[in-house]
């Protein structure tokens, strides 16, 4: 049987749509209402509440915790001051990643890691000879994620905390209702948005209090289908989906480095080591083989692909998630892993995996349609990630 | 319109009115290079299309208050939602009965239909069927809202293939869609709904979707036609691009503005046009009010053609068949609006409580005959005393409309006729917003003790405040008479008049009506094709 989350008794009240989906052996819900439109609209628009707590999370304490982490992690977590939080992947000794999420630096010695798979045995692996305790959190901690441009004026309603002052991917300790909980400017919509995080014991009270003063604001339970479009929409990967975990993968070919999926940003190669670091030294002077790019589907190519059996353009009512191929003068040069029709850019968007050469903002791809039953190409450009970027996510 | 090469005056062309059509143009104008000067008479932009914040806190979508027409490739072309333009869903059409219970229509296909199935089992199949039909027909008429209307009296080459063309497309549609089409071109949308269902109640709010913005009653034949109109919106539904936009009506302008802005054109608030500069029988420039002359290649009136041709220019110097036309056309205002700032939400009898109903339409129409009756009344020179409304709460689809926990009512009226026995008067202003509020608390009984504030918008406020002759919200009747080649005059359809430089590009052109933009883009483009 699947587990509940802290906020079950909440969450199952609320979902008419009876669609659920499962996430990291939780069960969550895929939306609230039958249709998931007016909970997307509530990310852009006011304001969401999801139920994120099946991630994985680990409390990382310990003189060493710091040195761990950065041994890990493919970013600089030395740098890091207390109150502020990293996005980062990892990967094994041959540069290629295992998974991604966010390091909180909670206390000089206190580190909080999510991530989108188990990680104890490889945290562990890795502690070898340091002073550090490594404690999975998951089921003991809950999690909330507020994202919406109403967000911020529904938590100071809530809490004294001073989130104005409080800067993306920042984190204050703060209480609601007298419940301690942590706020995080973080979030998985790109845009402005915040995660609380609680003991799963008072999840209950926090859940109400958010409820009872977000809806004046407009505040929307909101499930994973709602989200997969933002996500999409903010250019952020999904481990299983957009690439496969080095420790999932059953070939070499189905591996990416971090490189590979456009987040060369987050390798800190100034580290003195890191897991893969060698690896990824060597990829970054000869520059990766393939890119991870946003895809935006030409309108009138699609429209005339459906005119020709007398239909109006067909559009897809969720994310999908399948490998759709990619191609360029008839030759495959890559594939679509996530796509879906935008309702704020009114663009029909994709994430793909393309060759290094076919990667360049502003070109011109095809991408496979299927347009009754047939297997077409549309025409494609190459866009720079994140598709939908609001000022309000970092103002 | 000439190219942009070295020219004595600054702009190579003046667009008359900020609406959303002139904005449009404008936009489309400068994005081909085009130098553009857009004069609007009041402090904002928008037109019919404006959000104010008409009492403290609460912001209206004043005149026009939804989205479903605009064109999918003006969306595009200008990338409008770059510039801030978001469109919310609105999901859902209640609409409460005389005995209590109700119809509703939601977001889902099986709710909706269990929802029908529960007055008529009969009707819950039909109605798939005719949805079909519908889809269709709208799919078959559709590519002439982005037409340019050839004249079948002309036999002009380019008049001659687009004919061809039209007669192509419609003898493609095959016998049966093009009998629905005739059916649809001729009755009345009440007939035309008789033949599909047997629900009073369902039929009553499906033709009020047919008589809004015309001087017609379910019952007029012509008004079917309309029907088709509302499931165009339905056909770009795979562009969703139907709903409410976050803000209001007016940031679809702003987005607009910031398009037209972001191409080069320059945009002047506060500044009347008093008249178009005519010399030697071609457009040169405008006069404002305050004497000043500003001079360009071209003119562009975005106002209604009653206004362009016979309040812009000296009606003298134009042919008289023409202006003959001109005073024909049709205004015949027949909409009021009233907009309530509310402390709390309203409690329907048919279902009480606050709930997901309210994020939708509730439509005041629980009768054919209630919609009839409420025609009679204005055919005789009176308001109705019940009013067809169509209800929305934009407060509860966008919480920033209003104060936290407070709500803007937004309730389109109809019948209000312009020519009221009696004129307009403030006296009569009111009256008529106290029978638009004793309509909805029949339904709703705790609307008069959660009022704040009230706006009542006649006929002659609309003319006043917007400059829509009559208070026409399409600047000019959507009659099959007034439609197509024939908007607004024969002979003068592609958007070009009898002044050489001067055109039009208001919704008095064709496709007209609506946040559509069309006449808009059309225009743009028949000015910059006689220019190349």
């Amino acid at each position: 049987m699947l587990r509940q989350t802290p906020f079950h008794a909440r969450t199952a009240a609320l979902c008419e749509s009876q669609a659920w989906r499962r996430w990291a052996g939780y069960v969550v819900a895929s939306s609230y209402e039958l249709t998931h439109d007016r909970e997307y609209h509530a990310i852009r628009s006011s304001a969401a509440l999801l139920d994120v707590s099946p991630l994985y999370k680990y409390l990382i304490t310990g003189r060493d915790a710091e040195r761990l982490l950065d041994r890990v992690v493919t970013r600089d977590v030395a740098r890091t001051k207390v109150g502020q939080v990293l996005y980062t992947p990892w990967c094994d000794a041959a540069g290629k990643v295992i998974d991604d999420g966010t390091i909180a630096r909670l206390a000089e010695q206190t580190f909080r890691l999510t991530a989108a798979d188990p990680n104890l045995r490889w945290l562990h692996l890795n502690a070898a000879g340091l002073d550090v305790r490594i404690e999975d959190v998951s089921s003991s901690t809950a999690a909330l994620a507020l994202q919406g441009p109403s967000s911020r004026t529904i938590l100071e309603e809530l809490t004294a905390a001073d989130l104005k002052g409080l800067k993306y991917y920042r984190l204050t300790p703060s209480s609601i209702r007298g419940i301690p909980v942590t706020i995080s400017r973080t979030g998985y919509t790109g845009d402005l948005g915040f995660e609380l995080w609680m003991d799963a014991d008072q999840a209950l009270p926090i859940w109400d209090a958010v409820i009872e003063t977000g809806t004046a604001y407009g505040v929307t339970p909101c499930g994973m289908l709602a989200l997969d479009l933002a996500r999409i929409e903010a250019g952020l990967l999904l481990l299983e989906v957009d690439y496969v975990s080095a420790h999932h993968a059953l070939l070499e070919s189905q591996k990416s480095s971090p490189y590979e999926l456009n987040l060369g940003w987050t390798v800190g190669l100034e580290k003195e080591w890191f897991v893969g670091k060698p690896a990824l030294v060597a990829e970054a002077a000869r520059g990766p083989e393939w890119q991870l790019v946003g895809l935006e589907v030409d309108w009138d190519s699609l429209e005339r692909l459906y005119a020709e059996v007398g239909l109006p353009p067909r559009l897809p009512n969720t994310a999908w998630r399948t490998s759709v191929p990619v191609y360029v003068d008839g030759t495959q040069v890559g594939y679509a892993t996530s796509g879906c029709w935008s309702p704020v850019l009114k663009e029909y968007l994709a994430l793909a995996h393309v060759q290094g050469q076919h990667a360049r903002p502003g070109s011109t791809v095809m991408m496979e349609v299927t347009v009754e039953h047939h297997r077409k190409r549309a025409a494609a450009r190459v866009a720079k990630t994140p598709f939908f970027n609001p000022e309000r996510k970092r103002a | 319109m000439p190219s942009p090469s070295p020219s004595p005056s600054r702009y190579d062309a003046i667009v008359v009115g900020g609406g959303h059509n002139g904005l449009v143009n404008a936009a489309y104008l400068a994005r081909a290079g085009r130098r553009v000067l857009v004069l609007e008479r009041r402090p904002r932009v928008g037109g019919a299309a404006v959000t104010e914040e008409v009492f403290p806190g609460f912001k209206f979508s004043m005149f026009s208050y939804v989205v479903s027409l605009l064109r999918p490739e003006i969306i595009r072309d200008l990338d409008l939602p770059g510039h801030g333009l978001h469109i919310l869903p609105l999901e859902s059409t209640l609409t409460p009965m005389e005995n209590g219970d109700y119809l509703a229509a939601w977001a889902d296909h099986d709710e909706t239909r269990r929802e029908l199935y529960r007055h008529s089992p009969r009707d819950a199949d039909a109605y798939d069927e005719y949805g079909r039909l519908m889809h269709f027909m709208a799919h078959a008429v559709k590519p002439i809202l982005g037409m340019v209307p050839p004249d079948p009296t002309s036999l002009h080459p380019r008049d001659l293939l687009g004919l061809l063309r039209l007669g192509r497309h419609f003898r493609g549609l095959g016998a049966e869609k093009l009998h629905a089409l005739v059916k649809l071109m001729t009755m009345s949308s009440a007939d035309f709904l008789d033949e599909w269902f047997e629900t009073d109640v369902l039929k009553a709010t499906k033709s009020a979707s047919g008589i809004i913005g015309t001087f017609l009653g379910p019952r007029s034949p012509g008004t079917a036609y309309v029907l088709l109109h509302h499931y165009m919106g339905e056909l770009d539904g795979v562009f969703r691009a139907w709903g409410f936009a976050k803000g209001g009506t007016g940031s679809v302008s702003e987005a607009i503005a910031g398009a037209a802005r972001r191409f080069g054109a320059e945009i002047r608030t506060d500044a009347t046009v008093a008249r178009v500069l005519v010399t030697r029988g071609r457009a040169t420039g405008v006069v404002l009010e305050n004497g000043d002359e500003i001079r360009a290649q071209a003119v562009v009136s975005s106002l209604d053609p009653r206004r362009t041709f016979l309040q812009l220019l000296a009606s003298d110097g134009l042919p008289e068949d023409f202006v003959a036309a001109i005073r024909r056309f049709k205004f015949r205002g027949s909409s009021g609006k009233v907009n309530l700032a509310l402390g709390a939400l309203p409690n329907f009898t048919c279902m009480p409580g606050p709930g997901r109903h309210l994020r939708g339409a509730v439509s005041i129409s629980p009768s054919l005959e209630y919609v009839e009756r409420a025609y009679d009344d204005a055919k005789y020179g009176e308001f109705s005393r019940r009013p067809y409304l169509d209800i929305v709460i934009p407060s509860m689809i966008d919480p920033g409309m209003a104060p936290p926990g407070k709500h803007v009512m937004s309730i389109f009226v109809q019948y209000a006729p312009y020519h009221l026995n009696g004129g307009w008067t403030d006296a009569r202003r009111e009256a008529f917003g106290d029978a638009v509020i004793d309509a909805v608390a029949r339904f709703a009984p705790n609307l008069k003790s959660i009022i704040l504030h009230r706006q009542v918008l006649t006929p002659a406020d609309i003319e006043r405040v917007t400059g829509l002759t009559e208070g026409n919200i399409f600047q000019g009747e959507l009659a099959l008479h007034q439609l197509f080649f024939l908007r607004p005059a024969p002979s003068w359809a592609r958007y070009r008049t009898p002044v050489r430089g001067l055109y039009q590009c208001g919704a008095g052109t064709h496709p007209g009506g609506g946040i559509m933009g069309a006449s808009g883009r059309l225009a743009a483009l028949a000015m910059l094709g006689d220019g190349a």
